[in-house]
């Protein structure tokens, strides 16, 4: 399949792992942003072609994962309300709040539905006037323009019945995050190629001025992957910082200036506290004051309560690279994609959900040795 | 109640506990995976136990007199009601027919029980069950009995049709995972996961344009000319819900053996690829609702492909993998670049992505 294949070309994955050995002198520890990311590299076993020298951590890039729970307890206290339908996407119905999930929510009697776009939410707002239709919206920059465009046209066709929990958030300040932490280990970053094909890479040139680390914009297949650690892996050898663009064929300089219009429009930046994370500054998108009226959380009327999270469970120290998902005591016993105690074990960009599906192989051989 | 805090560390950095799902049925307990297997060996099994039953097979075979004959049932609940090459009741006809089949049995009847939604048009259920006349005919089988309900509006989507059939088996076939042997070949009838995506791409909300047409057909006329090859064939499966991967864990797990697949053997249309790609699946779980697994000696396997290939339900066929050792119950792919994962049942159902 064209734009596909070429970058799933096992010839080439070959010689980009032989450009990496040949280029390789000492240890480095690189961490892939995104979950689309992690997801390829366990797939395809990326990680176990690689030199030894080359430690890839996994970053907090995966939307469901970090989205707070207190966001996710909002959204099943409105499913709960009778006038209320909740949309959101599939991954998102199976996360736990404090002490259930969406799905289990609807298997209560709440309607809740599963919509592959906020315009959907938005059609069946003004197919049911008489429902209250909220739509929860997660994601990184990738997913924010889609609800920018949905909440533009919902003010613009004046539907009164359609509202939004915007649970947006951005990478740029998480990275920040890792990199002020004094745990941190992380020296080069692969930065989630489809948040800069929309806000382009000039938001990351500070950080590597600042913190003095590699951040290559790398897109989500094989080839790519392994060209963004070929490319971070030579930075670091020849001690160099700079932001580069593996990902040309989609991000651009400056991104794509309509969506980040819209989005400023929209959206205002406000501080939000991530899971796994404490509240980093600016680092998520609320409906600006203009949208107010489209704003679930005021319409509503919502108050956020701080939620209580358990000992059990270890994704925070999983979403900033400090553990690998199998070093968790909690993963594959009393945490599994069936009974999720994290968000990372239950999408499909999540770190833990995918070790367990593929990666569980090295865990066992692991084992018997 | 409150979870507690791990010990000295900021509450930031976990996440919650979820009450255990079992309370209540959810979507994820009718996908086939896991949540599935979990259901039967918790709530039927325990209730319903017997040397058949527990054998977990496509269909459980029972001596009458001298013959031996296949019975089986299977509801279907598919949303949309028509989709691209089919339809709920010649999927109803096909599902039952190859649940006989990959067993060794030739049908000699099916029933079907309908439950109907008030306000269901009639036109709509001529034209559904006309369809299973057709399919039916194709198959070479007829239904032979039939019950109705009716429920009132919103306590069903439409229609729903449960299909029960029976099959006699030849003489000599002798089929079952406990026959798997090291060594053995692995091989599918044709390309995969034809079925879910032109359901998919029927369903409301998701609307895509796609060339892909449902694969169901009646597989019988295929697993004959298997039969009739004479390579020796351990055992087979058709591949619906849970798709491929899910029928050769199956195969591994009611065997006690390692099945190692590659990945690039597996046929996948280019159409089916990139529905896959754009929604975050992986086709390998991806339902079909024509295509059979099946286990053969290694030294058969080319015999049986040949056969295969000769009928026009497996023109397509392919060897995709080895049974690779014993004692270990777990399916593995070898990826095109040489790695290797353990490609694992699904759990709950496959949920598109969001970015």
């Amino acid at each position: 399949m064209k734009f596909l294949d070429e970058f799933r070309d096992a010839a080439v994955v070959h010689a980009l792992i032989g450009q990496i050995r040949a280029t390789i002198t000492r240890p480095w520890t690189i961490m892939e942003v995104c979950g689309g990311q992690t997801h390829t590299i366990v797939r395809y076993g990326l990680d176990e072609l690689l030199p030894r020298e080359v430690a890839l951590v996994h970053g907090p890039g995966c939307p469901v994962c970090v989205t707070p729970i207190e966001m996710i307890d909002l959204a099943i206290e409105l499913s709960n309300r009778p006038e209320i339908t909740l949309c959101s996407f599939g991954d998102m119905l199976r996360v736990p709040g404090s002490t259930r999930d969406l799905f289990d929510a609807r298997a209560a009697g709440g309607d809740v539905r599963v919509v592959y776009s906020p315009l959907d939410a938005l059609e069946l707002a003004r197919r049911e006037p008489i429902r209250e239709v909220v739509f929860f919206a997660v994601g990184f920059e990738t997913t924010a323009p889609t609800t920018a465009m949905v909440v533009h046209q919902a003010a613009r066709l004046k539907v009164p019945n359609f509202s939004v929990i915007a649970a947006h958030v951005r990478v740029p300040p998480a990275i920040e995050a890792i990199l002020c932490s004094d745990e941190n280990r992380v020296q080069g970053f692969l930065a989630a190629g489809h948040v800069c094909t929309v806000m382009g890479i000039d938001e990351y040139r500070p950080l590597v001025e600042k913190f003095k680390v590699p951040i290559i914009v790398t897109g989500f297949e094989p080839v790519d992957l392994l060209q963004g650690v070929a490319m971070c892996v030579a930075q670091l050898e020849e001690g160099r910082a700079e932001v580069e663009n593996q990902y040309a064929r989609s991000v651009k300089n400056e991104g794509n200036i309509a969506a980040r219009d819209l989005m400023a429009e929209v959206f205002t930046f406000v501080d939000r506290r991530w899971r796994g994370f404490a509240t980093l500054p600016k680092s998520a998108l609320a409906l600006s004051d203009r949208y107010a009226a489209y704003d679930a959380i005021r319409r509503f009327g919502l108050t956020q309560t701080r939620a209580n999270e358990p000992i059990e469970c270890r994704a925070g120290e999983v979403l900033r690279g400090l553990l690998k998902p199998p070093q968790c005591p909690a993963f594959g016993n009393s945490c599994t994609p069936d009974h999720p105690l994290g968000a990372p074990m239950v999408s499909t960009e999540g770190a833990c959900a995918a070790y367990f599906r593929a990666g569980r192989l090295a865990a066992a051989a692991t084992e018997a040795k | 109640m409150s979870a507690p805090h791990r010990n000295g560390a900021p509450a930031s950095l976990g996440c919650p506990l979820s009450a255990r799902k079992g309370e209540v049925i959810v979507l994820g307990h009718g996908s086939g995976g896991r949540l599935t297997a979990e259901l039967v060996s918790r709530v039927f099994l325990p209730a319903l136990s017997n040397p058949l039953l527990d054998r977990l097979n496509d269909s459980a075979a029972v001596k009458v007199g001298a013959s031996r004959v296949v019975f089986t049932t299977d509801s279907f609940v598919v949303n949309p009601l028509r989709f691209p090459g089919g339809d709920i009741g010649s999927l109803a006809v096909n599902g039952t027919v190859n649940d006989l089949a990959v067993t060794g049995g030739q049908p000699i009847g099916l029933s079907a029980a309908f439950i109907l939604e008030e306000g269901f048009p009639i036109v709509e259920l001529e034209a559904i069950v006309q369809s299973m006349r057709t399919a039916a005919d194709r198959a070479g089988v007829s239904v032979i009995a039939a019950d109705t309900k009716v429920v009132e509006r919103g306590k069903a989507d439409g229609l729903f049709i449960t299909t029960s059939g029976i099959g006699i088996v030849a003489g000599k076939i002798e089929l079952g995972a406990e026959r798997i042997q090291v060594g053995d070949a692995v091989l599918v009838s044709g390309p995969i996961g034809d079925h879910g995506i032109a359901v998919m791409s029927a369903r409301e909300g998701l609307e895509f344009q796609t060339t892909t047409i449902s694969d169901s057909a009646p597989l019988n006329g295929l697993v004959s000319e298997m039969l009739e090859s004479g390579g020796a064939i351990r055992c087979m499966r058709d591949a619906t819900r849970g798709g491929v991967a899910t029928v050769v864990n199956e195969l591994a797990k009611s065997s006690g053996v390692e099945i190692l697949i590659e990945e690039a053997a597996v046929p996948v249309r280019d159409g089916v690829r990139a529905a896959c790609e754009i929604l975050g699946l992986d086709p390998l779980y991806v339902a079909c609702e024509g295509r059979l697994v099946a286990i053969t000696h290694s030294g058969a396997s080319d015999q049986v492909l040949a056969a295969m290939r000769r009928h026009p339900l497996g023109s397509d066929s392919r060897r995709i993998g080895v049974v690779t050792r014993s004692a270990t119950s777990r399916v593995l792919l070898r990826t095109a670049f040489g790695t290797t994962r353990l490609l694992d049942v699904l759990d709950g159902a496959q949920l598109p992505r969001i970015c």
